[in-house]
This record gives C-alpha cells, sequence and structure tokens, in this order.
C-alpha cells in the first residue's frame, strides 16, 4: 500500500492505549513525537505515522536527566 | 548550513527547535539515537553536517553518539564534555569549586563508613544526592546520625553502581523557590523563579514559574559557571541557583539539554530561536570545514563566508542578528574541562 497522490492526508486521531479515548492531534506528528491523553493523562509516544499508532511512553529511565 | 537534531522521543521542547530550524530557513534532518548505527571507520554519511545538537533523554545514549559525531569531525551542541561536565554532580561541583564559583559545600565519599563522616562533616541537615540524574528524584534530606545512617544504608543495599558514590551537600535553608537561568554562549538570555513549598523545586514536579530578572550577579555568576563547564564560548545550559540567605547566590545544577518549554511564556523570550541562533552563529559553514580534527574537538569558525544553499545562510544571521560576538567561539578552550 504504497501512499500515492490520491491518497487522502493520514489520519490525525488515534485511540489512547491506556483508556482508549480517542486522541486528536493538531497538526501532523513526527514519528518518535510524544503526545499526552486529554482524558488520563498518558504520555504516548507515535510508533509509526503512516497508519498512526502510538504506544505508552517509557518511564523514567535512571540516567535521563535535562 | 546543515544541522541535524538528534533525539530519542520527541518532545514540546524538540518540536519547538525543529519549527525555529525551519522557520529559519536552515536545512536540517532529525536523527533518532535509537535507530542509529555508526560504522566507526567510515564518517562519510555525517559529513556534510555542520552541527549536531543534542536532545536525547538518555544521557548514555547521547554521550556514545556524541563522542562518535565530535571524531568524525561533527561539531555537537552541547559538546561530550559539557554533557559529561553537567551530567553528573560531582564533576559539576569540582568545577564550580575549581573556578571558585559559589556553590553548596560538599563532599564525596565511596563507602558507607566513609559516608557517614561525609554526613557529620557537612553537618545536619545534609542532603545526599545522587551524582546522575534529575528532575529533582532521588533526593534524600537527613536530620540526624539516626537518618542519615538509614538513608546510608539504603543506599547501598540498593546495588547500583552510582549509589556507591556518596555525594553528600549542605542543606540550603533557601526561600520557598529557585532560580533557573537560560544560558545561551555565556549569555544569561532570561530565567524563571519556580515557587515551591516543598523544598525539592523542579517544574518537572509541578512547580509554578514566573520571570526572573536578569541582574548583573546573576549575569555574572551564569557568565562564569558556563565558562567552568564548557570554556570560552559556553553552551546551552539551564543553569539553577540557590538564594543562600547571607551569602548571595549559588549555583546548585547545571543542566545540558534543558527544558523550556514553559518557560517561553513567562520570559517572553524565544528560547528554541536563540538556541537555533547561536548554534547556527558558532558553528563552521560545511565547506570551511576542514578534516576532522585528531583531538575530536569542532574547529572554531574561520570564515563568514555564506553558504549560497541556505535562504539565511550564517553569515547572514550574524550580520542580521548582530551575533558578531559570537563568531569568536573558541572550541578548543575547552580542554580545561577534559
Ligand atoms: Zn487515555
Amino acid at each position: 500500500m504504497n501512499p500515492t497522490a490520491s491518497t487522502p492526508p493520514p489520519a490525525l486521531s488515534v485511540e489512547c492505549t491506556e483508556c482508549a479515548a480517542s486522541i486528536t492531534l493538531e497538526r501532523q506528528p513526527l514519528c518518535g513525537e510524544i503526545v499526552r491523553c486529554r482524558e488520563c493523562r498518558a504520555e504516548l509516544e507515535v510508533t509509526s505515522v503512516s497508519p498512526l499508532r502510538v504506544e505508552l511512553a517509557p518511564e523514567v529511565e535512571e540516567d535521563w536527566g535535562e | 548550513m546543515r544541522i541535524a537534531l538528534l533525539h530519542s522521543r520527541i518532545r514540546v521542547e524538540e518540536r519547538l527547535l525543529l519549527d525555529e530550524l525551519a522557520s529559519l530557513g536552515i536545512d536540517h534532518e532529525l536523527i533518532d539515537v535509537r535507530e542509529l548505527v555508526f560504522d566507526i571507520h567510515d564518517a562519510s554519511r555525517w559529513t556534510s553536517l555542520d552541527a549536531v545538537i543534542d536532545r536525547c533523554i538518555g544521557q548514555t545514549q547521547a554521550l556514545a553518539a556524541v563522542r562518535v559525531f565530535e571524531r568524525f569531525g561533527v561539531r555537537s551542541v552541547n559538546p561530550a564534555s559539557v554533557i559529561e561536565a553537567c551530567g553528573d554532580k560531582l564533576t559539576t561541583s569540582l568545577l564550580m569549586a575549581r573556578h571558585e564559583i559559589p556553590t553548596p559545600r560538599t563532599c564525596i565519599a565511596l563507602d558507607e563508613a566513609s559516608a557517614l563522616a561525609a554526613v557529620e562533616r557537612i553537618g545536619y541537615p545534609a542532603v545526599l544526592k545522587p551524582t546522575t540524574g534529575s528532575w529533582g528524584r532521588l533526593l534524600a534530606r537527613v536530620n540526624d546520625r539516626d537518618a542519615a545512617e538509614a538513608v546510608i544504608e539504603h543506599k547501598s543495599t540498593l546495588g547500583s553502581v552510582q549509589h556507591s558514590v556518596f555525594y553528600v551537600q549542605e542543606y540550603v535553608p533557601k526561600p520557598d523557590r529557585d532560580l533557573r537561568v537560560f544560558v545561551v554562549g555565556e549569555e544569561a538570555i532570561c530565567g524563571i523563579v519556580r515557587h515551591s513549598a516543598h523544598w525539592i523545586t523542579n517544574t518537572a514536579r509541578g512547580g509554578v514559574a514566573s520571570v526572573l530578572e536578569i541582574t548583573p550577579e546573576i549575569r555574572d555568576l551564569c557568565a562564569r559557571a558556563a565558562r567552568a563547564v564548557a570554556g570560552s564560548g559556553g553552551a546551552l545550559l539551564a543553569i539553577d541557583l540557590l538564594e543562600a540567605p547571607g551569602r548571595g547566590l549559588l549555583v546548585s545544577e547545571i543542566n545540558h539539554t534543558m527544558e523550556f518549554r514553559n518557560s517561553i511564556a513567562p520570559t517572553g523570550v524565544n528560547i528554541p530561536r536563540r538556541m537555533i541562533e547561536w548554534v547556527v552563529a558558532t558553528s563552521p559553514a560545511s565547506a570551511a570545514r576542514g578534516p576532522a580534527p585528531s583531538t575530536g574537538a569542532p574547529s572554531a569558525p574561520s570564515t563568514l563566508t555564506p553558504v549560497p544553499a541556505s535562504p539565511r545562510s550564517r553569515a547572514s544571521l550574524i550580520e542580521e542578528l548582530k551575533l558578531g560576538h559570537w563568531a569568536a567561539f573558541d572550541a578548543h578552550s575547552r580542554t580545561e574541562v577534559a
């Protein structure tokens, strides 16, 4: 399934993996981008742009800092 | 001029930096550190880059990737030396002490028995901190010997390597707020005051921010701290200051991949724009860059020749933004940090 010029732009809505609420993004996301579910406040990472997929973002790891 | 943004997850900060790269018309690419494969014998994939901006969340990954880029002759912002200096509280404290920059009194011990001696030397209350990590986690304040013994025993039974380094600091009885200053190069561009009823103030833990006036004292202290960790020319840093009663300001922490999303509105300063402008102004244009220096340090800009390929070249940006003083950036002076 190659996207072509006639393919509509990818959907900007995706279901929250934590609470199943529908998350609508304001702009085209990037792979790796963090989005937040308004319903359950979960931080989700965009793992695929087309089709749009999200996964729960990993918890803080030990060497993470600012 | 071509700049790469090295990232793991793309948070609001990374998105804002990308938006600024785009709006300044700077050729750029995203590099996901999780997908990165380096052939250390072949730098050709990367030599078109004038700079890599490190925005990785994981410091171990960031440091490894940045070391490779620097060995390949690609400038990293921040450089590995700055990540090392800021990412480890012990190193930061040592640099502050060596440069006689006011900082909380700190002792280091490497064993449980000596850790208790270190706490006693500092006096009570004392704060035990891990030497890496941030966001105000894992800090323990001990008010007496019993508490100190309990914390030390707990830390050593956790078993991780970094917990065998006991970093003990005086507890500074500051007001219910602390100060964070954003530094671009050596210049304190803006700052915020974070209010919190809890002694660990941190926006990541929900502190409320308002604008901080950059006084001459703050400006001078931050420039000195930036030079201490990054050498002449400075870096992109967020410097946390404590107001110690009767002693003035102390440098408590320096962050090398600063979070700034909640600081743009209160300060009215476009922090990501200032960061990108500085990177552009202080990076050598690709045409001017020679072979990779053997030290791994990026070469200082040697020319202001405009790069015709980009709509706005480094030279025109420098001219336009009156950033001439940044063009004197001396990347080699940071040997002091190593
Ligand atoms: Zn949800």
